[in-house]
C-alpha cells in the first residue's frame, strides 16, 4: 500500500513537469494544464485513500467550498487584473502552508513525525521553515495584491532604518526557529507566525508599482518553497518535487524580470525606486519646455495606412485604458490596407511576465504576430511606422547614452530606428523611471494626447 | 594559613570541574540515542533521499522553466500557482480523522483554501491559452 501511494505520487510529480513542459509552444500548453489537472487528481486520489484519512464530509465541503470560489473568480476575473489575481492566490497557498505546518504541529501522530511535545527535531525545523516562508508569502502577498489592486498607493513607501529593522527582524526570525526546534512550544510555533507575517509585509511595502512583476514572480518563488518545507514535513515526494519545480520557476521569472530592467533582485528588493523622489528631480525638468509635435487621430490614420510596415509597441498604459479591442480593430483595418503589422513585447511591458501577451491574446491577437524583444529589434530600422502606445521607459534611448540615468544599461526597443513615431500618451509626464524620454522631442515623432483606447477608436473612425 | 586557603579552595574548584564534567558526558550519552531515535521516527524516509528528490527537481525546473516561452510566462504562474496547492495533500491528511480537534479545523481551513487556488488556477490558466490563437491562414 505504501508503495502504491508513493509511485501514485511520483506520477502526479510527473505529471506536474509535463504541464511545465507543455508550456514551451502554445500548441501543446493546453494540453499541459490538463495534464497538470490531471496530477493533481492523482494526488487527491491517493491521499485519500490512506488509511488514516476516514471522514470525508468535511473535506468535500471544503473542497466543494473552496473550489465553487475558486471557479467563479477564474471565470469573472478580468484579464487586466490578472497580476493582482495571481497574487491574492498566492497568499492563499503561503495561508495553506501555514495551516497545514500547524495541524502537523498539533496532531503529529497523523503525519508519523512523533508524538505531541516530542517531534523530531527535524521535522521541527522542515515545519518552522515551512511556516515562516508560508506567513511570509501570506503578507507579502496581501500587500502586492492591495497595491495592484489600487487598494494602496502603489508607490513605495520608505522610512528611515527600514533595512535595518528588517535584518533585525530576520535575525529575531532565526533564533525563534532554533528555539522552536528545542522546546517545542505553541507559543513559539505562533510567535514564529505572527513575525513572518510582520516581515512579509514589511518586505512588500518599499517596492513600487512597475517593479511589481518582480514582487509577483518572487512571492511565486516563495509559495514554491513553503510547499517544498511541508513536503519534507510529510516525507511526500510530489510536494517536494512540485515545491522544487514552481520554487525554481518563479526565481527564473524574476531573474528575466530583473534583467529586463537592467537591476539586481537586491536593488528592487531594497526597494523605494520610482518613488516620487526621483519623478521630481533628475534631469527631465529642464527640458519640459520644448516643443513637440503633437497630431490628431485623423493625421495617425493617415500616416500609418501610407505605410508599408508598422510595429506596435504596447505598454501597462494600454492595459489601464482596456484599449487591446481597439487596438486590434486598428490593425485589423491597417491589414486590410496592405499594411505589415507586428507587435513588439518588452520583457517588463505589463505588471506581470507575459501579461501583455495575454491581453493582446484576449483581443484576439494570432501569437505569431506578437514578438518579443531580441526577435523584433533589428527589424525597427527598416520599419516606416512605429505606434507607442502606454508605453514610455521602455524605448528611451537614455538607456543607451547616458550613462548619468537610473534605467542607464536597460535594454529597449530600438524605436528610434523607424522612419516615424506615433507615440499616443495623456500628457508630457515622465515614466515610471521619472526619466523624461528624449524621443518625444525628435523631428519624427508625433505625440498622440488622449486616452490610449479613444485614440483607437479615433484612428478606426478616421480610417473607415 | 592564606596558602592552606587557596590550596583548598583550588581543590573545591577542581572537584567541581570534574563533577561538571562527568554530569555533561552522562548527558550527552542520554542525548546522541535519543536524537537518533528522533531521526528515526520522522518517517520511514530517510532525509538523504527526499533531500535528493528535492535536489533533482530543482534541476528539472531549472531547464523546463528555461523552455518556456515567454509568450507563455503569465499562464507559466497559473499553473504554478494551481500545482503549488498541491500542498492539500498535508491539508488532507489533517481534516481525514474521524474525531473532531483544532488539527481537523486547520486541515479543514487548509483545504478550502488550497482548492481555491486548484480550480482558480487551473481554469484561469485554461482561459488564458484558450485565447492564444495562430494566425488564421488566409
Amino acid at each position: 500500500m505504501e508503495n502504491l501511494s508513493a509511485f501514485a505520487y511520483l506520477a502526479a510529480a510527473i505529471c506536474f513537469i509535463m504541464a511545465l513542459r507543455g508550456l514551451s509552444s502554445p500548441e501543446t500548453a493546453r494540453r499541459g494544464n490538463m495534464l497538470g489537472i490531471i496530477g493533481m487528481v492523482i494526488a487527491v486520489l491517493t491521499t485519500l485513500a490512506m488509511p488514516n484519512v476516514l471522514s470525508y464530509e468535511l473535506i468535500l465541503a471544503g473542497i466543494v467550498i473552496g473550489g465553487g470560489i475558486g471557479t467563479v473568480i477564474a471565470r469573472k476575473i478580468e484579464m487586466t487584473a490578472l497580476p493582482q489575481l495571481v497574487a491574492a492566490f498566492h497568499s492563499l497557498v503561503g495561508a495553506a502552508a501555514v495551516f497545514v505546518a500547524g495541524a502537523a504541529f498539533y496532531a503529529p501522530e497523523a503525519y508519523n513525525i512523533g508524538e505531541s511535545g516530542n517531534i523530531a527535531v527535524a521535522s521541527l525545523l522542515e515545519m518552522g521553515l515551512g511556516t515562516a516562508i508560508g506567513a511570509i508569502t501570506f503578507s507579502g502577498s496581501l500587500v502586492a495584491f492591495g497595491k495592484l489592486q489600487g487598494i494602496f498607493r502603489s508607490a513605495p513607501v520608505t522610512f528611515a532604518g527600514q533595512h535595518k529593522l528588517n535584518a533585525l527582524l530576520g535575525l529575531l526570525m532565526a533564533v525563534l526557529l532554533v528555539w522552536f526546534c528545542m522546546d517545542q512550544n505553541p507559543s513559539t510555533f505562533w510567535m514564529i507566525v505572527i513575525l513572518a507575517t510582520v516581515l512579509g509585509f514589511l518586505l512588500i511595502i518599499p517596492i513600487g508599482g512597475a517593479d511589481m512583476p518582480v514582487v509577483v514572480s518572487m512571492l511565486n518563488s516563495y509559495s514554491g518553497w513553503a510547499a517544498c518545507g511541508i513536503g519534507f514535513t510529510l516525507a511526500n515526494t510530489a510536494l517536494i518535487v512540485t515545491g522544487a519545480l514552481v520554487g525554481a520557476s518563479g526565481a527564473i521569472l524574476s531573474y528575466i524580470m530583473c534583467k529586463g530592467m537592467n537591476r539586481s533582485i537586491i536593488n528592487v528588493i531594497l526597494g523605494g525606486f520610482g518613488g516620487e523622489d526621483s519623478s521630481a528631480g533628475g534631469a527631465g525638468g529642464q527640458v519640459e519646455d520644448r516643443p513637440v509635435k503633437s497630431g490628431s487621430a485623423a493625421d495617425a490614420a493617415f500616416i500609418m495606412k501610407n505605410a508599408s510596415s508598422v510595429i506596435i509597441v504596447p505598454g501597462y498604459g494600454m492595459a489601464v485604458a482596456q484599449a487591446q479591442h481597439a487596438l486590434r480593430e486598428m490593425a485589423d483595418l491597417l491589414k486590410e490596407e496592405g499594411v505589415k503589422v507586428r507587435y513588439a513585447i518588452h520583457p517588463v511591458a505589463g505588471r506581470m511576465p507575459g501579461h501583455m501577451n495575454v491581453l493582446l491574446a484576449e483581443a484576439s491577437v494570432p501569437y505569431d504576430e506578437v514578438l518579443e524583444l531580441e526577435e523584433i529589434n533589428r527589424d525597427f530600422a527598416q520599419t516606416e511606422v512605429v505606434f507607442v502606445i502606454g508605453a514610455n521607459d521602455v524605448t528611451n534611448p537614455a538607456a543607451k547614452t547616458d550613462k548619468a540615468s537610473p534605467i542607464y544599461g536597460m535594454p529597449i526597443l530600438d524605436v528610434e530606428k523607424a522612419q516615424q513615431v506615433l507615440f499616443v500618451k495623456r500628457g508630457m509626464a515622465a515614466g515610471y523611471a521619472g526619466v523624461q524620454n528624449e524621443l518625444f522631442f525628435r523631428d519624427n515623432t508625433m505625440m498622440l494626447f488622449g486616452d490610449a483606447k479613444h485614440m483607437c477608436e479615433g484612428i478606426v473612425k478616421a480610417m473607415e | 594559613m592564606e596558602k592552606q586557603e587557596l590550596i583548598e579552595k583550588a581543590e573545591n574548584l577542581a572537584n567541581q570541574a570534574k563533577e561538571l564534567a562527568e554530569a555533561v558526558a552522562a548527558q550527552s550519552t542520554e542525548i546522541v540515542p535519543a536524537v537518533a531515535q528522533a531521526a528515526e521516527a520522522s518517517g520511514g524516509t530517510p532525509f538523504i533521499y527526499l533531500f535528493t528528490a528535492f535536489v533533482l527537481a530543482c534541476f528539472v525546473g531549472y531547464y523546463v522553466v528555461w523552455s518556456v516561452t515567454p509568450a507563455l510566462h503569465s499562464p507559466l504562474m497559473g499553473v504554478t500557482n494551481a500545482i503549488s496547492s498541491v500542498i492539500i495533500v498535508g491539508a488532507l491528511i489533517a481534516a481525514g480523522p474521524a474525531d473532531m480537534n483544532l488539527s481537523k479545523i486547520f486541515g479543514f481551513i487548509a483545504v478550502v483554501l488550497a482548492s481555491v487556488n486548484i480550480f482558480g488556477g487551473f481554469v484561469v490558466t485554461n482561459r488564458m491559452l484558450s485565447m492564444f490563437k495562430k494566425k488564421p491562414k488566409a
